[in-house]
């Protein structure tokens, strides 16, 4: 009992939480203009494909930008697709998920001539515990766009005509502003916070492995959904299930009766309850998934 | 989709899918070091070049078929059944207990079709899931199908690594012989080797089945109507939510008929892992054959070939290349949907 309260678990919770969060975020920004963005997961994936083959290439920051460039590449797909082709959204994003989970797979081969795993990465050398969380740079940028996106949102003319291509595209049309731009430039910020989380996910375990994010991306959608797509609620249930799974791995850890297999799936499960609306029912932006 | 629509408008998508993953599968072969033209000779040579080759590519076709139209059923009624990968895994799974815990002496009359009954069922009740917490709660049926996936492969794993498996191993107990399909390379020496199976045949017959269920049978013409328009039917007193919640429960049956080809026709036993992304396969399969059961078939043939083929050419590039074509041909075909139905309107 005595290990969930100490400062080492507060730290597991919030180190678990910054990519829920920060796809949440991601998927907002994308969503509230009015794109579904089911590709959270292939942005994620692909961040952290970038980021080790970054660091493996050249050192820590190039690796940063490689994945966030990595997480951009797809959404800028999604934005050609969705926003340039209008296709649909949900199938799109499926595919673009496929599609990353097989490069990074070809890459991994191609790079490391494994199935499984890349070598290790330094990446961030930084301090133990909650003063080294708090000072890692990764996390300062989580926090920092976390805190920017109610405000660039709410009290932005960018942020105002993203919302109404979110509620009302016509009515923006009508203004003679392009509700197209409008979603490609949301979208693809959004990819940028899904893109860090796929970083801090690799930076986190000094690894790619195949398919390390795991449903991240999905889990973060619910999280998303069950915030009402607004920005900073999001990323607090992101916290909440950060929460849940910390317990679960210090469970694991600690050799309950409960099976592993049973455990593991306590994410799954919870955002399962979450979309059920046992966390409250949520409205989405009325225009979401229309043209 | 189909009918009026003209005959540039039905074939485009896919024609262009086919394309772009062609031009996507030579610029990573070359990445990869290789020629692409010595890439296709192998893959040829590897799949239909040969009789082992051409058993293993209807082999894998055969859960495809399953899948394919697993997602392309409940894609009619305007429903993404992303949850046949979950799906699959229940029905194979029901299909091994069931098959083992009959009788020793069950005739193959009786096995076989109970079996069957067990995987279809097992499916449709994990389908219908997300259906009907759609219905009932407005749930998000994507993220809810993706969820169970995962919860249904731990389920699993956890179920046969505590009290269904054999001693010593990651499976279950044999099926009865009476509930076991024959391969064909009983019938014909010439498919020596390679795993294809009766239910091949079972995959067939569903197709023809699920194309005469949507063109010529009411509930096939009510399910197409809620997905053109879900409210006009709904105006025109369809029962809109309970068609729904079956067109996924027909989807998950069909997954779960997998457990068919795997089990009793293939290794007679439910082992874990055996699914390899069957159930995603089969989108890009739906995809491809633009959600119509009969051109399952050579979708998924085009498919199987290129997983049986990317074995025989995994000395020239990695064979994950097959991994990435599947997500390039839905994208491809989606977005050349996607262009049309604009460039219609």
């Amino acid at each position: 009992m005595s290990a969930f309260l100490s400062v080492a678990f507060v730290v597991s919770v919030l180190r678990i939480a910054v990519p829920y969060a920060l796809a949440a975020t991601g998927g907002m920004w994308s969503e509230r203009g009015g794109v579904v963005n089911i590709a959270l997961e292939g942005m994620m994936l692909a961040g952290a494909f970038g980021f080790v083959l970054g660091c493996h290439l050249a050192g820590v920051w190039t690796g940063v930008a490689a994945g966030l460039l990595a997480g951009e590449l797809v959404a800028g797909l999604l934005v050609l697709s969705v926003v340039g082709l209008g296709a649909d959204a949900i199938v799109t994003g499926v595919a673009l998920n496929l599609l990353v989970a097989g490069l990074t797979r070809y890459g991994l081969k191609l790079v490391w001539g494994s199935s499984s795993n890349s070598s290790r990465v330094d990446g961030f050398t930084g301090g133990e515990g909650l003063l080294g969380l708090v000072t890692h740079p990764l996390f300062v940028l989580t926090v920092v766009g976390i805190a920017a996106s109610p405000l660039l949102l709410g009290r932005t003319r960018f942020g105002l005509r993203l919302r109404a291509c979110g509620e009302h595209p016509a009515a923006v049309a009508s203004l003679g502003v392009s509700v197209a731009a409008h979603r490609a430039a949301g979208t693809l910020l959004g990819g940028l916070f899904a893109g860090l989380a796929g970083v801090w996910l690799a930076a986190d375990q000094h690894q790619f492995t195949d398919n390390m994010s795991a449903g991240r991306g999905y889990v973060a959608l619910a999280a998303m959904i069950t915030g009402g797509w607004r920005p900073t609620w999001g990323a607090a249930v992101a916290l909440l299930f950060g929460l849940a799974e910390a317990v679960q791995i210090t469970l694991q850890g600690q050799g309950t009766g409960i099976p592993t297999q049973l455990l593991q799936m306590m994410p799954y499960v919870l955002t399962l309850l979450a979309l059920v609306g046992f966390v409250g029912r949520t409205r989405p932006p009325a225009a979401l998934g229309r043209a | 989709m189909s009918g009026a629509a003209s005959w540039e408008h039905r074939w485009v998508p896919p024609v262009a899918a086919l394309l772009v993953a062609a031009g996507a599968g030579e610029l990573l072969a070359i990445g990869a070091g290789a020629s692409p033209l010595a890439v296709l000779e192998a893959l040829v040579a590897g799949t239909w070049g040969n009789a082992y080759g051409l058993g293993q590519v209807w082999f894998k076709a055969t859960p495809l078929l399953f899948t394919g139209l697993a997602v392309a059923i409940p894609f009619r009624a305007g429903l993404f059944n992303v949850g046949a990968e979950g799906q699959a895994i229940v029905g194979a799974l029901a299909v091994g207990v069931v098959g083992a815990y009959l009788p020793a002496g069950t005739p193959a009359i009786v096995a076989v079709p109970v079996c069957v009954a067990a995987g279809a069922g097992a499916g449709a009740a994990l389908g219908a899931l997300p259906g009907w917490l759609r219905a009932r709660f407005g749930a998000h049926e994507v993220i809810a199908s993706i969820m169970l996936n995962f919860v249904a492969a731990a389920l699993a794993n956890w179920a046969v690594a505590s009290f269904l498996a054999e001693p010593e191993t990651l499976h279950t107990a044999a099926i009865v012989p009476g509930a076991s399909l024959s391969r064909l390379s009983a019938w014909s020496s010439a498919l020596t080797g390679s795993a294809v199976n009766t239910s091949l045949f079972l995959g067939i017959a569903v197709l023809v089945a699920g194309h005469h269920l949507l063109t010529r049978t009411p509930l096939g013409l009510s399910l197409r109507a809620v997905g053109l328009g879900p409210r006009a039917a709904e105006a025109g007193g369809l029962p809109v939510g309970r068609l729904q919640v079956l067109a996924m429960a027909l989807g998950g049956a069909l997954a779960g008929l997998v457990g068919v080809n795997a089990v009793q026709g293939h290794k007679g036993y439910y082992e874990d892992g055996f699914s390899g992304g069957v159930g995603f396969l089969g989108i890009a399969v739906a995809m491809l054959a633009r959600a119509e059961p009969l051109l399952v078939l050579p979708a998924a043939l085009l498919f199987a070939t290129l997983s049986e083929g990317g074995l025989a050419i995994r000395a020239l590039v990695p064979k994950e290349l097959v991994d990435v074509l599947v997500g390039v041909v839905i994208l491809a075909v989606v977005g050349a949907q996607g262009a049309r139905a604009r460039a219609a309107r």
